[in-house]
Formats: C-alpha cells, sequence, structure tokens
C-alpha cells in the first residue's frame, strides 16, 4: 500500500499535534494546580487548614516506614537475581512475581492490607498497616530498578575485584553495590513518590482521621488522603489546590533529584 | 577453620538474598490467596449468574448484581485507550524519529513527570476542569463516563509514550536507513517500517494502559458519578469495579462486604488475563532482538 503525498502530509501534521497535545496536557494540569494553589490562594486560609501540617507527617511516617522495610529485601532479591541466581524456572518465577505485583491495582493492595494487615493481624486502621501495604506495593520498583543499577557495573570491575582474591561477599558489599549506589538511590526515591502520591491502598490501611498519628500504631491520614476527602466531600477546593500543590511540588522535587542521580550514573558509564 | 567460616558466611548471604527475592512470590500468592478466599464464598452465596449479570447493585436490600461496574469499567478503559493510545504512540513517533535531541529529552522529562503525578492530583484537576466543562456542554453535572475516559486517557499516555518509544527506537537502524536509501520519505518509513517492526512493543504498551486505567480507582472516583447504573450516554454517571470496591469499603460487613472482595475477585480476573497477553508480546519482543 502506498501513503500519497497529501496523505504524508497529513500524517506528519498528526504526530505534531500528537506531541502538542501532551506538552499542552502537562502544562495545563502543572499550570492549572500551581496558579491555583500558590498564586492565587488565599494563604489565611490554606494556613488555617488544621489537618494539612499533622498529614503531611504522617505520610512522612509512611514513607520512612515503608521504604526502611523495603529497600533492603528489594535490594536483596536484585542481589540475588543479579549476582547468584542462575537463569532458569525459579528465577523466571520470581521476576515473573516481581512483574504481576506492579501490575496488581492498588485497591486491591488495599484490600489486601484491610484483611490481611488491619484485621488479622489485628494492628488497626494504622500507620504501621499502610506502610505494610505500600511497602509490597513499592517491592517491584525497587527490585528492578537496582537490578538495572547493578547491570550497568562494569564486569570488569567484578572480575578485578575477584582477581585481587576478594571473596564474593566482598566484592558485592564494597565493590559493586557502592558502584551502583546512584542507580539504587533513584530506585529509593521513585518508591518515595509511589508512597506520597498513593490514595487507594492508603485510606483502607492505615485510615482518615485527621490528625498527627501518636504512634505507627495510630491512625491517620496522608496528604493525598487529604486531597482526596477535601475533593471528594467537596469541603473546600481552595484547600484542595493548595494540598495538590504540595504534592505536585514534591513530585518535582523527586523527578529533579531522580534526574541528577541519573546523570551521574551516565557519567560513571561514560568514564568506564 | 578461617577459610570454612567465610565460606559459612558466603552460605549464610547467599541464603538471605535468596529470601530476599523469595518475598515477589510469597507476596503475589499471598495477595491472590486471600482475595480469592474471600472473595469465592461470597460469589457462590450470591450465584454466579446474578453476581456477574445481575443488573441490580443493593447492598441493602441484599442484591449484588455487577454487571453496571462490569461494564462501567470495560466502557472506561475502552475511552481511555481510545484518547490517550494513538495521541500516545504519535507523541511516542515524534520523540524517537522528528524531534531534535534536545526536544526529545525534554519530552522524556515531561514524560516521567506525567507518570509521578498522583492519581488524586489528576482526578482533582478533573474534577475542576474537565467536569465543569462536561457540565457546560451536555448538561447533567459532567460527572460521567466521559470525564472519566479523558482522565484516564491523560493517565495511560505516559505508559503508551514511553514503552512505544523505547521500541520503536531499539528498531535497527539498518531498517531505517534502508527504507529511507530505497527512497521512502521518512513518513512512509515510521508508518510502514518502523511501526510495524516495533509491534510487540506497541501492544505490549496498551496492554499496560489498560491494566492501568481498569485499575484505577481514586482519579476515577472523583470524575465518574458512581452511579451503580448501565450508562446510555457519554454524559451519563458510571461506577467502576475498583470504585465500587473503594466506596463501600469502610462501612460494608457481612456479606456485603465479601462481595467487595468478590468484586476485586473479578477485577483480579481481568488483571491475570492483560498479564497473560502481556507475557505473550514480551516474549515475541525477545524474539524479535
Amino acid at each position: 500500500m502506498r501513503i500519497t503525498k497529501k496523505g504524508e502530509e497529513n500524517l506528519r501534521l498528526y504526530i505534531y499535534i500528537s506531541a502538542l497535545i501532551t506538552l499542552g496536557i502537562v502544562l495545563w494540569i502543572l499550570g492549572h494546580i500551581l496558579i491555583n494553589g500558590i498564586i492565587k490562594v488565599d494563604w489565611k486560609v490554606a494556613l488555617e487548614d488544621k489537618a494539612i501540617l499533622p498529614s503531611l507527617i504522617n505520610t512522612f511516617y509512611i514513607v520512612l516506614l515503608s521504604v526502611l522495610i523495603t529497600a533492603p529485601i528489594g535490594i536483596g532479591a536484585a542481589i540475588y537475581l543479579n549476582e547468584y541466581a542462575k537463569e532458569g524456572k525459579f528465577v523466571s518465577l520470581i521476576r515473573y512475581s516481581t512483574q504481576s505485583l506492579a501490575g496488581i491495582p492498588s485497591i486491591i493492595f488495599g484490600l489486601f492490607g484491610m484483611i490481611f494487615f488491619v484485621t488479622n493481624l489485628k494492628l488497626k486502621w494504622s500507620i504501621l498497616s499502610g506502610a505494610l501495604t505500600l511497602s509490597i506495593m513499592i517491592l517491584p520498583i525497587i527490585i528492578r530498578t537496582t537490578e538495572e543499577a547493578l547491570k550497568t557495573v562494569p564486569i570488569t570491575l567484578k572480575e578485578g575485584s575477584l582477581a585481587l582474591g576478594a571473596s564474593k561477599i566482598e566484592t558485592i558489599y564494597k565493590v559493586i553495590l557502592p558502584t551502583a549506589l546512584p542507580g539504587i538511590m533513584v530506585s529509593i526515591i521513585l518508591s518515595v513518590g509511589r508512597v506520597i502520591g498513593e490514595t487507594a491502598a492508603v485510606y483502607l490501611t492505615a485510615g482518615m482521621v485527621p490528625r498527627l498519628a501518636s504512634s505507627i500504631f495510630d491512625s491517620g491520614r496522608t496528604l493525598s488522603v487529604h486531597l482526596y476527602i477535601l475533593a471528594k466531600e467537596g469541603i473546600s477546593f481552595e484547600l484542595a489546590y493548595f494540598t495538590a500543590s504540595i504534592l505536585i511540588i514534591f513530585i518535582l522535587i523527586i523527578n529533579i533529584i531522580s534526574n541528577c542521580l541519573g546523570k551521574i550514573v551516565n557519567k560513571k558509564l561514560k568514564g568506564n | 577453620m578461617k577459610l570454612n567460616r567465610k565460606k559459612i558466611y558466603e552460605k549464610i548471604n547467599e541464603r538471605l538474598l535468596l529470601i530476599c527475592g523469595l518475598i515477589s512470590i510469597i507476596a503475589v500468592l499471598s495477595i491472590t490467596i486471600f482475595i480469592f478466599s474471600k472473595g469465592i464464598p461470597a460469589i457462590k452465596e450470591i450465584g454466579l449468574k446474578e453476581f456477574i449479570f445481575g443488573e441490580e447493585w443493593q447492598p441493602t436490600g441484599g442484591r449484588f448484581g455487577l454487571y453496571p461496574m462490569i461494564v462501567g469499567s470495560l466502557y472506561v478503559t475502552l475511552g481511555a485507550v481510545m484518547i490517550g493510545v494513538p495521541i500516545g504512540i504519535l507523541t511516542a513517533v515524534f520523540i524517537s524519529e522528528l524531534a531534535p535531541k534536545r526536544v526529545a529529552s525534554f519530552y522524556r522529562r515531561l514524560v516521567e513527570l506525567l507518570a509521578g503525578i498522583p492519581s488524586v492530583v489528576y482526578g482533582f484537576f478533573g474534577l475542576a476542569t474537565i467536569v465543569p466543562a462536561i457540565d457546560l456542554i451536555f448538561g447533567g453535572g459532567g460527572n460521567s463516563l466521559l470525564a472519566a475516559s479523558i482522565i484516564l486517557g491523560i493517565m495511560i499516555l505516559p505508559t503508551v509514550i514511553s514503552i512505544s518509544e523505547t521500541s520503536i527506537k531499539s528498531v535497527p537502524m539498518e531498517l531505517r536507513e534502508g527504507s529511507l536509501a530505497l527512497g521512502a520519505s521518512d513518513i512512509y518509513t515510521i508508518f510502514k517500517v518502523l511501526i510495524p517492526a516495533a509491534r510487540s512493543g506497541i501492544l505490549a504498551s496498551i496492554v499496560l494502559a489498560i491494566g492501568r486505567a481498569i485499575g484505577e480507582t481514586m482519579a476515577v472516583i472523583l470524575v465518574a458519578g458512581n452511579t451503580p447504573l448501565i450508562p446510555k450516554a457519554l454524559a451519563e454517571r458510571i461506577r467502576t469495579l475498583t470504585a465500587n470496591i473503594a466506596l463501600e469499603m469502610g462501612y460494608a460487613y457481612g456479606l456485603h462486604q465479601n462481595a467487595l472482595f468478590a468484586t476485586g475477585v473479578i477485577l483480579f480476573v481481568f488483571i491475570i488475563v492483560l498479564n497473560i497477553l502481556l507475557m505473550k508480546f514480551n516474549k515475541k519482543v525477545g524474539e524479535n532482538k
């Protein structure tokens, strides 16, 4: 089949229009939220929202806890897959499970967390239940991104270390991990972003109370749950814009950090 | 003696790492088992046929017909695909083939940003902009199938763009150069050589996007209206499977609660089917290389 000259010009136009739409959408979302949430917002009203600060701190707790739980496990799994496992049924089972885990909708994690952590383990609606649920959610992100980082470590470095008489453990923990560190940091940063933004799974496990959790066994809403409730209950669009802006700013910061780390990784690769 | 201890450390280390690897498998298994073990008895009690094809969802009256929500999920997903996939693939083509290097890397960062925006922010954005616009044009409040489709269409863009772009870019240079050397134009090469060659990867991106759309919860709840009825028009309210769970889980108990787990089972079945499709496409991507 042939494409006529005119058809070709049309197709080219469609490509450019699509690219412009994508650009427009990003600018529209960011602009709309940030302008209404930061520039136009009445700061008196925004700062009177007594739930924002507690939500922010609750979010911080959940991020910290879930990363602390998952980072060692995820990094360990990636090391196992990359350095120890021989390709075979067992390894592909781990890989397939990780891939499936990444594809499970967050509401299903929420259901699971609610029945397992909240009810069966009697942790109730709490920061801990939320963090445990989220730590399963971010496991695939950490495993995959760390694995990619480990793969970029040049084989010559490993062989050099082994040839100098270092054991496998020493090679892994003193040569490979430090070299892959920026990439591993990316995996953690990405999961922080995921945890900050997650709503469905958290509100079924950590609850919705608008106050500071007194301990990890206490319940409290996160920032995104706060935004959800503001918007859903129609409490205040002004406060919702403000909360959404805080979330967006976090995402922007995370994006910048992961990009900087990415650049370090690239430089290292070129250096080698 | 010292050598022995070293060996023991090595062994312990390997075992510990192996356990880390096993956790993925344990997690997937336990999630599946928990959801099914709570959901299946409910489906039995309600009756599979009544549950899947019943059109009435009235938990207080003991009616648990999930059909409107199944249709709802399928409609919004279809809508999202119709909006997001063409724009996404063409944007991927732009980034990979037509954009100057700097523009391309700017676009990649843009797409990363889009992927990082939390779903509840998308939902709120839709509630604040798209819902009123639809209300203005069609009336009826604006919370609708159309609003949900548009928001999901935007949300799947990063998935479609980044995976399609990677697969288009990975088409061997010789194919590109061969086509151009034969006198074909760049556009002809894109549509007749590159996209067909990158087919498996592009299909995989669509399957992943479908998974994202069908599993999305918070963004949909905020813009879809959530009435458990089959919509007859684009501007009508709609409720998805995910919304069904999230809206009622907070206060449900007994059979009602288990019926929500059963809703999760149906959602899970969709995801499993998508996963199988994905494996198929990924295998093909592997073969092409």
